[in-house]
């Protein structure tokens, strides 16, 4: 393996340069945001390699470049992002991932810790009854027929037309949870068959739904825009994505992709990356089936939303508007869109690859709800169950060097299998329950691979993108319930 | 490479993993493809669930195609994933009828999850194409496959 420590030139504190001349066949150089310390765990796997392959796609502009959060992943880092211009470039499913729109929402309220503390236990028993987790779950929503394409293509929109939320949820969701170019005739009818059921449910692994106190505030003036008054106040926090509907287009456009890869000649060192030209026809059906699934997602966390404000509502026996029950916003962090960007003084229509990160636009740009407008886009980044998750904002700076992109949560250091191997079920409940953090959790083992020890921590790789200056810290937050899967 | 192969207990059931720190990886043996195959399956299934809870009350048959032998794996492999999600079925025990270099055909025998039997360890989301490979070895083939977690 190479020795990372040579191979990555520092640029100042927060940016480390991999030359083109790392790998033949690297079109561009890559660009790590990490720390002197991060930096060691990054250099033990095989991430920054992975940063060097996507280099290689045709079309890519700019850097191959990971957020502070990278970790190995497949294909792509985790933490990778990558653009290709849309006139000659390509795009490939596995820089988005098999979930695609894997996102994250927060939601306010105007409760205060004292307000839920004595009703967080069964708070959590209750959303745990009230929405769908786990492996396999299967939601209430019974979609008949061919009535998933019309989630397909209206995404939230559909799940608010149905009732699951009000018009206003839509205002602050990242596309208005309804990305265009869905067209569900480019989607295979085995995942229409797994997504069917599965509408509506959180699903397992990293996912969860968090109730959170706001701990500290950095900027005052960006959290008031937000809806956050004061240190104490209640947030909720729900992460989950397009479930088994996500998972099978990106298998189904795999296949697709690797044939195209032969038949457009491009040679990649990873056949993960598979690829096509932009404006190929297997580029434009995946990017019309990937809209889809990032309609499903986003359709997903509405109907998650809308059980929630419903369990608060009977819990509280006050209704989700006395509740200040608002969105303050959804962010996808799997997905790839098609965007115009500055390169080089040129501007270029571009397809932005978001592998495991945020998008950050900054105060002005025209794609931020009109109510945020002067502070920029909300940036949601959890942590891992144990410790804690900031809000932050995009800015300027992400939208000249990363495409108007930051980090998207903590990156895990230490496997799955490890982090079973290393502690017990027992250990990781104790530890919970000693720092006040209430829990219910459908399978053991998710409870212990998703222990805070399997994870960097967040605020490590939240400082890194701060200093950077691609997000700046808005609030930071920490959980007092959690469900997950 | 990274990869700490442990060829100890772990080589006595066909199969063993590999450390990917977001996800996992099966190393799968066989004298033979079609064992290769099974193997990789049957280390698959031991991640999602302990397949000694799993009985042999009803067969699927599995059938995949690829552009080539280790494209077949990942869609043998995902083919067995689309069954759980789709219709809940855990297999424990898969026999392989016909494998060429671009389609495969087998009967896979296990049973519906039954939440109260099978705890669910893990949702595998998809076998992947990263670092995929089979390859001839001293014993016949070994395969390697890494898998979304």
């Amino acid at each position: 393996m190479a020795d990372w420590k040579k191979e990555l030139k520092k640029i100042d504190d927060y940016r480390w340069e991999l030359s083109p001349d790392f790998k033949e066949g690297m079109r561009v150089p890559g660009l790590i945001y990490t720390d002197e310390r991060m930096l060691d765990q990054v250099g033990e796997e095989q991430a920054p390699e992975q940063v060097a392959n996507v280099a290689f796609l045709p079309g890519i502009v700019g850097k191959s470049l990971a957020m502070p959060d990278i970790h190995w992943g497949y294909g792509f880092p985790i933490g990778g992002v990558a653009a290709t211009r849309t006139s000659d470039g390509v795009v490939s499913p596995g820089g988005v991932g098999f979930d695609i729109n894997c996102g994250v929402r927060l939601l306010r309220t105007n409760l205060t810790e004292s307000d839920i503390r004595p009703r967080i236990e069964r708070l959590i028993a209750r959303l745990f009854t009230e929405i769908p987790s786990g492996v396999g779950s299967e939601g209430r929503i019974r979609l008949k027929g061919n009535q998933i394409d019309r989630v397909l293509e209206r995404g939230a929109r559909w799940a608010v037309e149905e009732g699951y939320g009000e018009p206003e949820d839509l205002e602050f969701t990242e596309e208005k949870g309804q990305l265009r170019g869905a067209d569900p005739a480019h989607v295979s009818q085995r995942a229409k068959t797994r997504g069917t059921p599965q509408l509506g449910t959180l699903g397992s692994g990293n996912h969860f739904l968090e109730i959170e106190v706001v701990r500290e505030i950095y900027d005052e003036a960006a959290a008031k825009t937000f809806g956050v008054e004061h240190v104490g106040q209640v947030l909720i926090l729900i992460h989950t994505g397009s479930r088994g509907l996500g998972y099978q287009v990106c298998e189904d456009y795999l296949k697709t992709m690797g044939a195209a890869v032969k038949k457009y000649g491009i040679r990649l060192p990873d056949r993960q990356l598979a690829c096509a030209p932009v404006e190929s026809e297997e580029g434009k059906a995946y990017l019309a089936a990937m809209a889809c699934a990032a309609n499903y997602a986003w359709a997903n966390r509405q109907c998650i939303t809308h059980w929630t404000r419903q369990t608060l509502a009977e819990v509280f026996g006050k209704s989700p508007e006395e509740l200040g029950l608002k969105l303050i916003y959804d962010v996808a962090h799997n997905i790839a869109k098609i965007e115009e960007h500055t390169v080089n003084g040129k501007r270029l229509l571009l397809c932005v690859h978001r592998k495991g990160a945020t998008r950050a636009f900054p105060a002005g740009h025209p794609d931020v709800p009109a109510a945020y407008r002067k502070v920029g886009q909300p940036v949601l980044i959890p942590g891992d169950m144990g410790r804690y998750s900031y809000v932050a904002v995009g800015t300027q700076k992400a939208l000249e060097e990363t495409f108007g992109s930051t980090c998207h949560g903590a990156g895990r250091v230490r496997s799955r299998s490890a982090a079973k191997r290393d502690l017990s079920a027992q250990e990781v409940a104790e530890a919970l329950a000693s720092k006040g953090i209430t829990f219910k959790v459908t399978s053991k083992a998710s409870l212990v691979e998703e222990a805070s020890e399997a994870y960097k921590d967040v605020t490590d790789v939240v400082e890194v993108a701060d200093g950077a200056g691609i997000s700046r810290k808005v609030l930071k937050a920490q959980p007092i319930g959690v469900i997950k899967g | 490479m990274p990869f700490h192969f442990c060829y100890n207990a772990y080589a006595m059931q066909g199969y063993e993993f590999i450390d990917h720190t977001a996800d996992a990886g099966i190393v799968a043996h066989g004298k033979t493809l079609e064992e290769v195959f099974v193997n990789a399956a049957r280390g698959m299934t031991s991640l999602m669930v302990d397949p000694e809870s799993i009985s042999e009350r009803a067969r699927r048959e599995i059938v995949a195609e690829g552009a080539d032998t280790e494209e077949l794996l990942v869609a043998w492999l995902n083919e067995i994933l689309y069954l759980f999600d789709a219709e809940g079925m855990l297999f424990r025990r898969f026999e392989i009828e016909h494998l060429n270099g671009r389609s495969i055909r087998g009967t896979a025998y296990g049973e519906k999850a039954d939440p109260s039997r099978h705890e669910i360890k893990a949702q595998v989301k998809a076998a992947t194409y990263h670092q995929l490979k089979i390859e001839r070895d001293g014993d016949g083939f070994h395969g390697r496959v890494i898998l979304d977690l």
